[in-house]
C-alpha cells in the first residue's frame, strides 16, 4: 500500500509535468489560429485532472496504511496543499477557460510537491496531541484555503508578467525578479538536496550547544557553516571542515542548508539569465501576450473572495475550536497561531484596498505576490525556524 | 437638515450623491465619467458633516484608509511578537530579563527592554485591537444605514444620465419595444431575477442580501471582540493547575470544594517496533524505538461533595463518574474541563527495608515506610523494632555538612533508624540512604537492607471554566456566516428602460463582472439586442485610464 501510494503520486508528478507543457503548447497555438478547437487545452486540463486523481490516490491510499489523514507533517503537508493548489487550478480553469493559468499553477504546483519531498516521507505515527478528527478538519481546510489563495498569486505573477515593463530596468523589473528568483531558489533547493541526498554525503559533529551540553549533528551537505565548537567526528574524517562557525544559538546545519539553496539558486538565475539574455520575467512575456488583464485580475480577485472565507474557517475557526480541545486554550500566540492571524489580516487588508480604494489591476497583483510570500513564510520558515507548538515538522 | 429634492420629486438627505430614486447625479457638472456606485452615492455621515470634534472623529474612524491603517500596524507588530519567543514560551523558573540577553544576545535585551516578550498582552497592543473594533462599529454604521435607506427607496424608473454612466451600458433601436421588454422579462425572471416593472421599464434584481455581508460579519467581529475581552471580568474565566498522585483524593481548584478527584492510574506510551502498525517503522528507526510518545492519559474519578463545608471536617463525597482523561479527551462537568497537560513519572511513595542479621543474613521482617506519611515506629514482633529518628524526603548535605532535606517531595529519600532487637536492647543508630549506609557509632550486629522501592506517577491536569466560549462561538458563526454572505453571493442589478424610441439597458455589479456579463450575454442571445458594451474596458483601450468606482 505504501509502494502504491509513493508511486501514485510520482505518477501525479510526472503527468503535472506533461500538463505544464500541453498549456505551453496551447499559448503557442492560440497565436497562430484564434479559431476552433484548442486541443491542446483540453489535453492539458485531462492530463492535470488524471494527475489530480492520481494524487487523490496517493491521498487515499496512504490515509488507509496509515491509519490517519496524511496530513500530519511537513511532507504531507506541503504535497497536501499542492494537491489543493491543482484542484483550485481545476475548478478556476472550468469557470474562466484560462490555460496560460495552468501554464504557471502547475509549475508551482510542481515545485512545491518537489519541495516536499525533500523532507522525512516516511509514516510517522500520530503523538497524542494530533490524535483527532480536527487533525483532519482543521489541516485540509487550512491547506484549501491557502491553496485557494495561491491561484491569486499565480493570476497576480501573469498580470505582472504581462503588464511590467520589461524595456528598461525599474522597481518593478527588480522586484518581479526578485520573485523570479525565489522560485529558482526553491528549485536549487531540491537540486543540492536531491544530489547529496543521492551521492549520500554525510558528516558527522560533536559540537557545544547552547547549555553547554555536548551534541551530535549529522550533516548531509557539505559544511560550510559549522556548529557552535563543531569537531568533525572520526568517521567522518576528511568531509569539509566548516569554513565559519555559528554561535550556540544559530541552528548551523539549516544555516548551512540555506545558503547551500541560495548558491544553488544563484547559480541556477546567473545561468538562466546568460542563456536568455534578458530578465526572467522579461522572457516569460510572451507567453503572457495574450492574456486579458481584466480577466487576470478578476480571477485573482475572485480566488481570495473565494479563499479568504475558507482559510478563516480553517486556518482560524477551526485552529481554535481544536486548540481549545487539546490545549486547553483556543488561543494562545503561538507563532504558527499568530502568523494565521498575520496571514488573516493582510488579505483583510488586501479586500478593503480593492473593495473601497480602487487597488485593483497591478497594486491587486502586488498585494497577491505579497500574500503568497506570507503563506510560503508560515509554511517554511515557521515551521522550521521559528519553533513552536507546531513543529511538527522535524529536520 | 436640509434636504435636496430631485427632479423627479423625491426628497433626498444633504449630502447624497444622486437621487436614491432615478439616480440623477445631484451635482452635476455634465460629466461623462463612470457613476461611483460605492454605498449607492448614499448621503454619508462622515462625508457629510465635519464641523464639530465627535464629527471629525466620526469621520476619522470611518475612513477605510484608517481601518487599513489599523490592520497594518497591527500585522507589523504581531510580527515582531514573533521574533524571539514570548514570556510564555520561555522556561518557567528563569528571570526573562537575564534570558532574553543569554540567549539572544544584544537584540533579545534590547526586546526585553522594549517589552515585546510580553507584546500580545501589552497596553499598546490591545490599544490597537480596541481602535479596530471602534473603526469596526463606526464604518459599518456610517454605511449601512444610508445604503439601506438608498437600496430601499431605488425607483425602477432612473435617470437617462445614471444609466449612460454604468459600466455595462448600450442601446439598441428597435421596432417593437413592448415584445423585446417581455422577452427580457421572462428572461430575466428564469434567470432568477426579482423583476419589478413601471411605465413598461424594468428593473432586475438579485442577490442583494449580500450587500449585508460586509456588515454582518463586523457585528460577528464585535461580538467576537466583546466575548475575549470578557474574559478578563472574574468570575468569567478559571485557568488551575492541579497535580494529583496514583491513589490520591483530592479537590479540584476553582470549584470552591464542591468537585473533587481522585486518580487511579497514569499511563504513558510510546509507539514500538513490534508492536504498532509496521509502516512506522521507518518513523520509529529514525527517532529512535520508545521515543515517540503514543498516549498520555489519567484514569480518574470525579467526586462532588454532599453536605455542607465543614471546616477541617473530611468532605462526604459522591461519586459522579469515572473518565479516561487523554490529550484531546479532556473531563467535561458542569462547565469545567479537566484537561491531561503534564506528568511525572515513577515518584517515590513507599520504600521498604528488610531487618537482617548481617552476619548470617537472616531476615527478621519488613519494614514498609510510606514517604508521605512515615510512622515513627515499626513493630516486627518478637522483640525486634525499628525506630525512624529522622527522615529527609529530598536528602542533601547543607553549607555545614549537615544532613538537611530540600523539599518534602521524597526524591532522594534518607533515614535514620534505630534498630531494636532482644540481643540489643539498647538499639542500634543507622543512617540510610539511597547507596549508602552509615554507621555513625561504629559496627552494628544489624542493618537495613533495602528492600523495594514502589512508585506511582503524577498527573499534570489542567483545570478550566471559560464562560465566555459560548460568544466567542456565536461571534465566530455570525463572522463566518456574513463573510460567506459578502463573498459567495453579489448583488446583480439589470435596468431595461426606454428612452426617446430607444431600449436602454444598463448593468451593475458588486463584483463579479464576468458573470455578469456571460448572465447578460444568455439574456440577449437572439433578441438582436445590444449587447452592452464594458465602458470601463472601453476607456482603458482609449488610453483614457480607468477610473477607481464601483464595488462595495
Amino acid at each position: 500500500m505504501v509502494q502504491l501510494s509513493s508511486t501514485l503520486l510520482y505518477i501525479s508528478f510526472v503527468l503535472y509535468l506533461i500538463g505544464t507543457f500541453l498549456f505551453g503548447g496551447a499559448i503557442r497555438d492560440k497565436r497562430k489560429e484564434q479559431q476552433g478547437k484548442d486541443r491542446w487545452s483540453q489535453f492539458g486540463i485531462a492530463v492535470t485532472i488524471i494527475g489530480f486523481l492520481a494524487q487523490v490516490g496517493y491521498f487515499v491510499t496512504r490515509w488507509i496504511a496509515a491509519g490517519h489523514a496524511p496530513v500530519s507533517n511537513l511532507f504531507e503537508f506541503t504535497t497536501f496543499f499542492g494537491m489543493m493548489l491543482v484542484g483550485a487550478f481545476i475548478i478556476v480553469y472550468f469557470i474562466y477557460r484560462l490555460s496560460v493559468l495552468g501554464l504557471f499553477a502547475l509549475p508551482i504546483a510542481l515545485l512545491i510537491i518537489a519541495y516536499a519531498s525533500m523532507f522525512p516521507r516516511e509514516i510517522s505515527p500520530l503523538i497524542p496531541a494530533l490524535q483527532s478528527d480536527w487533525l483532519h478538519i482543521h489541516v485540509t481546510t487550512a491547506a484549501a484555503g491557502e491553496a485557494i489563495l495561491a491561484i491569486s498569486f499565480v493570476a497576480g505573477l501573469i498580470y505582472l508578467i504581462r503588464v511590467v515593463d520589461q524595456s528598461k530596468p525599474s522597481k518593478r523589473t527588480f522586484w518581479l525578479e526578485v520573485v523570479m528568483f525565489g522560485l529558482v531558489t526553491t528549485l536549487g533547493f531540491v537540486i543540492v538536496s536531491t544530489a547529496f541526498g543521492l551521492s549520500g554525503y554525510e558528516a558527522k559533529f560533536t559540537w557545544i550547544d547552547k547549555n553547554n551540553q555536548s551534541s551530535e549533528v549529522e550533516y548531509h551537505m557539505p559544511a560550510l557553516v559549522g556548529p557552535h565548537k563543531g569537531e568533525l567526528a572520526k568517521e567522518s574524517a576528511g568531509r569539509l571542515d566548516p569554513l565559519v562557525e555559528m554561535p550556540a544559538i544559530i541552528n548551523a546545519k539549516k544555516l548551512n542548508t540555506v545558503i547551500w539553496s541560495l548558491m544553488a539558486g544563484a547559480v541556477l538565475y546567473i545561468a538562466l539569465r546568460l542563456v536568455l539574455r534578458k530578465r526572467i520575467a522579461a522572457a516569460l512575456q510572451p507567453l503572457a501576450k495574450n492574456v486579458n488583464l481584466d480577466l487576470a485580475d478578476e480571477i485573482g480577485y475572485r480566488a481570495v473572495a473565494i479563499g479568504f472565507p475558507v482559510f478563516t474557517l480553517g486556518a482560524l475557526i477551526f485552529a481554535m475550536i481544536w486548540a481549545q480541545i487539546a490545549w486547553t486554550r483556543f488561543w494562545g500566540w503561538d507563532p504558527k497561531e499568530v502568523w494565521a492571524l498575520i496571514t488573516w489580516l493582510f488579505y483583510a487588508a488586501f479586500l478593503h484596498l480593492r473593495l473601497s480604494k480602487g487597488w485593483h489591476g497591478e497594486k491587486s497583483a502586488w498585494l497577491a505576490v505579497i500574500g503568497f510570500a506570507i503563506i510560503m513564510f508560515n509554511l517554511v520558515a515557521v515551521n522550521l525556524v521559528i519553533a513552536g507548538l507546531h513543529s511538527y515538522a522535524g529536520t | 437638515m436640509e434636504q435636496v429634492k430631485c427632479e423627479c420629486g423625491h426628497v433626498n438627505p444633504h449630502g447624497t450623491v444622486f437621487c436614491e430614486s432615478c439616480g440623477k447625479p445631484l451635482e452635476e457638472q455634465g460629466e461623462k465619467s463612470l457613476l461611483d456606485m460605492r454605498y449607492e452615492g448614499s448621503a454619508r455621515r462622515s462625508q457629510t458633516y465635519k464641523r464639530t470634534i465627535v464629527d471629525q472623529i466620526w469621520a476619522f474612524f470611518s475612513s477605510v484608509k484608517v481601518g487599513v491603517a489599523l490592520i497594518v500596524i497591527t500585522l507589523i507588530a504581531s510580527v515582531i511578537g514573533t521574533i524571539f519567543p514570548q514570556e510564555m514560551y520561555i522556561p518557567p523558573n528563569v528571570n526573562p530579563a537575564d534570558y532574553y540577553e543569554e540567549q539572544y544576545g544584544w537584540a533579545g535585551k534590547l526586546y526585553y527592554e522594549l517589552g515585546f516578550n510580553n507584546l500580545y498582552g501589552s497596553w499598546w497592543y490591545i490599544l490597537l485591537i480596541a481602535l479596530i473594533g471602534v473603526s469596526l462599529v463606526i464604518c459599518s454604521l456610517d454605511r449601512v444605514v444610508p445604503l439601506y435607506r438608498a437600496l430601499k427607496r431605488q425607483g425602477v424608473k432612473r435617470h437617462p444620465h445614471f444609466l449612460e454612466r454604468q459600466r455595462l451600458f448600450g442601446v439598441s433601436r428597435i421596432s417593437d419595444m413592448d415584445q423585446a421588454v417581455a422577452l427580457l422579462k421572462e428572461r430575466l425572471a428564469k434567470q432568477r431575477y426579482r423583476v419589478r416593472e413601471e411605465d413598461g421599464h424594468l428593473l432586475a434584481e438579485k442577490g442583494r442580501f449580500s450587500r449585508w455581508g460586509p456588515y454582518v460579519n463586523h457585528v460577528g467581529l464585535i461580538i467576537f471582540l466583546i466575548g475575549a475581552m470578557l474574559r478578563s471580568v472574574p468570575g468569567m474565566y478559571i485557568d488551575e493547575v492541579m497535580w494529583v498522585r496514583e491513589g490520591e483524593t483530592k479537590e479540584i481548584p476553582g470549584t470552591n470544594g464542591q468537585y473533587f478527584l481522585k486518580s487511579e492510574k497514569f499511563i504513558f506510551d510510546t509507539y514500538k517496533k513490534g508492536e504498532d502498525n509496521e509502516v512506522f517503522n521507518a518513523a520509529i528507526d529514525r527517532v529512535g524505538d520508545g521515543m515517540i510518545a503514543e498516549n498520555y492519559q489519567t484514569n480518574v474519578v470525579l467526586y462532588k461533595r454532599v453536605g455542607p463545608t465543614v471546616a477541617g471536617a473530611k468532605p462526604e463525597l459522591e461519586k459522579v463518574k469515572e473518565y479516561p482523561i487523554r490529550v484531546n479527551e479532556p473531563l467535561k462537568f458542569d462547565h469545567y474541563a479537566l484537561y491531561q497537560v503534564d506528568f511525572r513519572l515513577n515518584e517515590p511513595k513507599t520504600m521498604s527495608f528488610q531487618l537482617t542479621d548481617k552476619q548470617s543474613g537472616k531476615t527478621l521482617g519488613t519494614v514498609a515506610i510510606d514517604l508521605y506519611d512515615p510512622k515513627e515506629t515499626y513493630n516486627l514482633g518478637n522483640g525486634y523494632r525499628v525506630e525512624l529518628l529522622s527522615y529527609f524526603p529530598d536528602f542533601e548535605f547543607d553549607e555545614d555538612g549537615n544532613p538537611s532535606t530540600k523539599s518534602r517531595v521524597p526524591n532522594n529519600p534518607a533515614f535514620v533508624f534505630k534498630m531494636y532487637a532482644p540481643d540489643r536492647p539498647e538499639g542500634e543508630v543507622s543512617f540510610v540512604a539511597i547507596q549508602q549506609t552509615l554507621e555513625p557509632f561504629g559496627d552494628n550486629k544489624y542493618k537495613m537492607a533495602f528492600a523495594e522501592l514502589e512508585t506511582r506517577n503524577v498527573s499534570g491536569l489542567t483545570v478550566r471554566r471559560d464562560f465566555t466560549l459560548w460568544i466567542l462561538g456565536v461571534g465566530g458563526a455570525i463572522f463566518m456566516f456574513g463573510l460567506v454572505q459578502g463573498m459567495y453571493w453579489n448583488h446583480r442589478r439589470i435596468w431595461v428602460q426606454r428612452v426617446n424610441g430607444e431600449l436602454w439597458i444598463a448593468a451593475h455589479t458588486n463584483k463579479n463582472w464576468f458573470g455578469l456579463k456571460k448572465e447578460l450575454h444568455r439574456l440577449l442571445d437572439g433578441t438582436g439586442l445590444t449587447m452592452p458594451a464594458d465602458r470601463l474596458e472601453e476607456r482603458k483601450q482609449a488610453g483614457q485610464g480607468g477610473q477607481a468606482h464601483g464595488t462595495a
